[in-house]
């Protein structure tokens, strides 16, 4: 199996999908002639030409209502916009018209898009371009939301977002872009919505996605060499949320762990305390904890930055506290 | 241009009569920018257009009974009664949608005009606006991603003098909003919108310039609806006098003065015209009376292509 780096995989997953499917077209701010900001999309322009690869005006709310007009009018747009930090800024087309689009036509239309954007804290980009955007994103009906974790991952659940008849919104953690792994590129497309068990464990059920996976697994080795065992799961996807594996897995471990980047209020963690709280409140032996950024903003400033989001220390702490 | 005009003027009664919900917002005056533009247009066209919308529907062609049923929120309702009179969609006339947020249509018709680009179709896209809507952000990054691409793509002003309660003069520095045309450098023309030959020869000549892959235009069609902005609203806002004015130019008046000033129409088979109309119009109207509601165990349709809940345990 080919090792690549995360950021290769997105590469490799459009360009596969492109060749696949010729009413795929990709445009987006910079990311056709100079190949992205993050270089993560180099050589797509060269191989499929100007008129399915572009690059637009710096016109958040044209490039997503382009994509919509064009994915419900017979292309398979990949929309990219940037950081997703930059999301805001087309939150109407997002939210009321992609979202929106079959249901107000009654089924009329089908809105195969893909919005990438590059998210998360961690690299010194400060207040307006380190945050995690799915949890703004889960509140609407009709979108689905991505966040892969691995570069086996992203280059299986991107493709599976282009393919998907849905508007799907794939967020690439920029931490997490130049992480190696391996990737079967020959593996089959999945449907997006499985979560995964990462790692077996029985004392605790650690819940996780993107960069707070790498921590959780991190504190999940630390604390084995005390004989703890936590079982680790990978969410791949925020909607459609995979209740069932988490379920299943506090059903054997009796605790569970929500590791969030994002501020706690209105966290996608509290969607998931608030889950397990309702349907699987007698599997527990002790509160449902979460470890989440506080309320606050991300500084430009290292140390402040490195104190706010969570880390292997503090996801250890957290599981010998609810073990104690 | 009568069989909107019936139809609309049987919409507010059927709203007042609370068989429509909500609000309606009507383009009674403003017929002849709808007629004109669609007569212009070609089948594999594309249409966005506003809440007052049902004007564009009915000139595209849509079904009397399949809008009426929509209207009162019907299972047969062109959008199944989930999109209601601001959501008017069919995609058998090639109507994208109306939509009920001001300027959020205008990019959603250039991705059908970069669809037509791409597949190389011959189609161009048309999407309707108001003048109030030129003030949206989203006028500017269309009307500017547009020109850069040379997309096939028509933007359709319905300048009607009026943004909700607010006259144009007090929201908007400049008179002619054809005039932002050249900023992002694409033709930009008056056209009387009263008058539906010349809305139709507007649009058949920017929509030959648009086949051609010579660009986008902007048309300002200058117009008034003769209602309030919507629901109940009787327009206290106007200046006296100003509706009186403009009534003196009824599209319909303007065309049927010139039909039977040429010979091609006489009184008596306009007359005819209007009564099969509103024989029509009551027809449809009655038999969406009629029609069921969706079942309520339909709520989740439609949400997802792939029938997926959101949240699977
Ligand atoms: C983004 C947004 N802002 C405000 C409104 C409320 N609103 C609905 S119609 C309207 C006036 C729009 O005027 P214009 O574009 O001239 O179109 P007209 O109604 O005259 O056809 C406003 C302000 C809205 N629907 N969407
Ligand atoms: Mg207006």
């Amino acid at each position: 199996m080919p090792t690549m780096t995360y950021r290769q995989a997105v590469t490799e997953a459009i360009a596969t999908e492109m060749r696949k499917d010729d009413s795929i077209v990709f445009f987006g701010e910079d990311v056709a002639k100079a190949g992205g900001v993050f270089k993560v999309t180099p050589g797509i322009y060269e191989e499929f030409g100007p008129l399915r690869v572009r690059d637009t005006p710096i016109s958040e709310q044209a490039i997503i209502g382009a994509a919509l007009g064009a994915a419900i009018t017979g292309l398979r747009p990949v929309a990219e916009l940037m950081f997703a930090d930059f999301i805001p800024v087309a939150m109407d087309q997002i939210v009321n018209q992609v979202a929106k689009y079959r249901f107000m036509s009654g089924g009329q239309f089908t809105v195969p898009l893909t919005i990438r954007a590059s998210q998360g804290a961690g690299g010194g980009f400060g207040t307006q371009h380190s945050q995690c955007a799915e949890s703004w994103l889960m509140n609407f009906p009709g979108l689905k939301v991505v966040a892969p974790s691995t570069p086996a991952d992203m280059y299986g659940l991107l493709r599976a977002a282009i393919r998907d008849d849905d508007p799907v919104i794939v967020l690439e953690h920029k931490s997490l872009y130049n992480l190696v792994g391996e990737v079967d590129l020959n593996a089959a497309p999945e449907a997006l919505g499985t979560a995964e068990v990462i790692r077996r464990g029985e004392d605790i059920t650690l819940v996780a996605t993107q960069q707070m996976l790498h921590r959780a697994l991190e504190a999940a080795d630390k604390l084995a060499e005390e004989g703890i065992k936590p079982e680790v799961i990978d969410l791949r996807t925020l909607v459609p949320l995979d209740g069932a594996t988490i379920l299943r897995s506090v059903q054997r471990t009796s605790r569970l762990i929500i590791v969030e980047e994002a501020p706690r209020l209105g966290g996608w963690g509290a969607s998931v305390a608030a889950l397990v709280a309702d349907e699987g409140l007698f599997y527990l032996d002790a509160p449902i904890k979460r470890v989440n950024m506080e309320n606050a903003l991300i500084a430009y400033s290292p140390v402040l930055e490195d104190e706010i989001i969570p880390n292997a220390q503090k996801i250890e702490k957290a599981v010998r506290q609810l073990l104690s | 241009m009568v069989k909107i005009r019936l139809a609309e003027e049987e919409i507010q009664n059927l709203f007042m009569a609370n068989l429509v919900r909500g609000t309606t917002h009507l383009a009674i005056g403003q017929e002849a920018c709808a007629a004109g533009v669609a007569l212009a247009l070609s089948k594999g066209d594309t249409v966005t257009c506003t809440y007052r919308g049902h004007g564009h529907a009915l000139a595209l062609g849509m079904s009397l009974r399949s809008l009426m049923a929509e209207m009162m929120g019907k299972e047969s309702g062109a959008c199944k009664g989930r999109g209601g009179s601001m959501h008017m969609t069919d995609k058998s006339i090639g109507l994208l949608g109306a939509n009920a947020i001001v300027g959020a249509q205008l990019p959603i018709a250039m991705g059908a005009a970069l669809t037509a680009q791409v597949k190389r179709a011959g189609a161009i896209a048309v999407t309707f606006f108001g003048d109030g809507a030129a003030n949206i952000g989203l006028f500017h990054e269309s009307m500017n991603m547009a020109s850069v691409w040379k997309l096939p793509l028509l933007f359709i002003c319905e300048n009607n003098l009026y943004g909700e309660y607010s006259h144009i003069r007090e929201t908007t520095p400049i008179d002619d909003i054809a005039d932002r045309a050249a900023a992002y450098a694409m033709p930009g023309l008056i056209v009387d919108g009263q008058d539906v030959e010349a809305v139709y020869a507007a649009t058949e000549s920017a929509a030959r310039r648009a086949r051609n892959g010579e660009g986008p235009t902007l048309l300002e069609l200058k117009t008034y609806r003769y209602g309030g902005h919507s629901r109940a609203d009787t327009g206290p806002y106007r200046k006296p006098g100003e509706l009186a004015q403009w009534q003196e130019r009824d599209p319909i008046d303007i065309l049927t003065a010139r039909m039977f000033a040429d010979g091609e129409l006489d009184q008596e088979e306009f007359l005819e015209i209007k009564d099969a109309m509103a024989q029509e119009v009551f027809d449809a109207v009655e038999w969406a009376k009629a029609e069921p509601f969706p079942s309520l165990q339909s709520l989740d349709d439609f949400v997802y292509a792939s029938g997926r809940r959101p949240c699977l345990r």
